[in-house]
């Protein structure tokens, strides 16, 4: 293979982008980016760069000196893909980038109301994370929709601030699916406990104001008062682009365990990526960063031998979030009726470490404010139970 | 030179955070070697004496960049900058950290209290 083309400049390109000359690709390499910026980090967005402690530069994922030999087209997005002999990647600003392989790392998009009220955030991008803490700033009451992670991180760093917080979601608990009912109930404690006010089991009829948003109407006829809203609802993968090429999408673009799509010499990776996962049995479509990073090795593998690597074991989904001071982190894919134990700590204390268990197997592992032991437990997620003992 | 804690109570296996200003983990290797560095991942706020200790090398417990407690050195992003390696003298069966000289590299919104 002599050329590759990278569409996403994120940390998953950039992975891939590495993996790629770490294999020996020694061809032409470009990487396209929508956005204007070298690729950066984003968790600390909601973190440490929204409350003040870190900078843009602190965020930047290249080392110094890092030289990956890439001719880069930042600030222009792709605009479709059209199969052939050579793959032709089309793009905003009319020109085309031709390559024999193409990684898509095209990330996704932040979902929103469909307001468009001053005062009203989402929060994916750098951009996004400069106008929000800008608005912050100025802002006495925040109303938060969606208690995710995005939304849980943000009300802290508000709060931090010194605004008044308040938590709007729709589920009966957070977290409520991809946890399990009784550990979003001790997330929520957190909220609590540090004065935001959390109200589950309701949803957002309007977002109210003249210019700019004054308050969020709910569908039981209350009205929350709000300067600012961060609406944390989830993402979609950014594969509209993608349409017309050939390349199956389903929830993001279907990709095999490998991270090959049904297009020959295209591979995709990141948050618009549902690779197979054998382990779960379907396409599950992983937006964590450790996916991000380290998934486009395998992709890479796959993309240079055409297809013929034989994928290793997908390492389970890992993530982890930073809320009122406490560490959370997450390992595994866990489903309603898992069997969830206490295995570290309690749930009063709101520190604890839970193991999720599914016929005979640890498939996941929740920790709060647990560091060392679920660096242990989460090596055991995908072992059978007895090995794991 | 900084006591850390009694040989015999830093098994083999195990790690053993320090309250330094910035903190210092020091590691039990299964092999039976001792190392000191700074506690804290130069990526980002994590402590490393929570993380996995496999041979001479310890992973940050929160993103799985490997560090060689003999150099510092790190294997693959997202950490950049290795971490700070101290010394380690062993004295009456207790264990001591002779702290580096060298400045720290701390992650960015991390400082040191005397900074």
């Amino acid at each position: 293979m002599n050329s590759v083309a990278i569409v996403g400049a994120s940390l998953a390109g950039l992975s891939a982008a590495r993996a790629l000359r770490a294999q020996g690709f020694g061809g032409r390499l470009t990487i396209v980016g929508a956005e204007p910026h070298r690729p950066y980090d984003r968790p600390p967005l909601s973190k440490e760069f929204l409350a003040g402690r870190m900078t843009a530069a602190d965020l930047a994922l290249e080392g110094d000196g890092e030289d990956l030999g890439a001719e880069w087209r930042l600030g222009v997005a792709a605009t479709g893909l059209e199969p052939g002999g050579r793959l032709r990647i089309t793009l905003s600003d009319g020109s085309a980038v031709e390559a024999e392989g193409v990684v898509i790392a095209t990330g996704a998009v932040a979902r929103t109301l469909g307001s468009e009220l001053a005062g009203v955030h989402t929060l994916r991008t750098l951009d996004d994370a400069a106008a929000l803490r800008a608005d912050l700033e100025a802002a006495r009451r925040l109303v938060v929709v969606g208690a995710g992670f995005i939304g849980a991180e943000v009300a802290c760093v508000a709060r931090e601030l010194g605004l008044d917080v308040t938590i709007v979601e729709a589920a009966p608990a957070p977290f409520a699916r991809a946890l399990g009912p009784e550990m979003g109930t001790a997330l929520a404690g957190l909220h609590e406990d540090h004065g935001v006010r959390l109200i589950c089991g309701a949803t957002v009829r309007a977002l109210t104001g003249e210019g700019r948003v004054d308050g969020v109407l709910l569908e039981d006829g209350r009205r929350l008062e709000a300067d600012v809203v961060l609406v944390g609802i989830g993402a979609r993968p950014a594969v509209e682009w993608l349409e017309g090429s050939g390349v199956e999408i389903g929830d993001g673009v279907l990709c095999d365990a490998g991270g090959a799509t049904n297009v020959p010499g295209v591979v995709a990776v990141g948050d618009c990526a549902a690779w197979f996962d054998p382990a779960v049995g379907t396409h599950l479509r992983v937006e964590h960063w450790t996916g991000a990073a380290r998934r486009p090795a395998t992709a890479a593998q796959t993309l240079l031998s055409g297809g013929a690597a034989v994928p290793g074991s997908l390492a389970p989904p890992y993530l982890w979030s930073d809320q009122y001071g406490m560490r959370v982190q997450f390992a595994g894919h866990t489903l309603p009726g898992d069997e969830v134990s206490i295995e570290e700590g309690d749930l009063a204390s709101r520190r604890f470490l839970a193991v999720y268990r599914r016929e005979g197997r640890t498939v996941a592992v929740l920790g709060i404010d647990q560091p060392r032991s679920f660096t242990r437990w989460r090596r055991r997620v995908n072992e059978p139970v007895a090995a794991a003992r | 030179m900084i006591p850390a804690c009694p040989l015999a109570a830093l098994p083999r296996g195990e790690a053993l955070r320090l309250e330094t200003d910035p903190p210092i983990a020091v590691f039990h290797t299964e092999d039976g070697e001792l190392y000191a560095v700074d506690d804290t991942c130069t990526h980002q706020d994590a402590s490393l004496a929570d993380g996995w200790l496999e041979g001479c090398e310890v992973e940050c417990p929160l993103h799985a960049s490997r560090f060689d407690l003999r150099t510092g050195e790190v294997d693959a992003p997202p950490a950049k900058l290795p971490v700070r390696t101290h010394q380690v003298v062993v004295k009456d069966e207790t264990i001591y950290v002779v702290p580096s000289e060298l400045p720290p590299n701390l992650p960015p919104g991390v400082r040191t209290g005397s900074a």
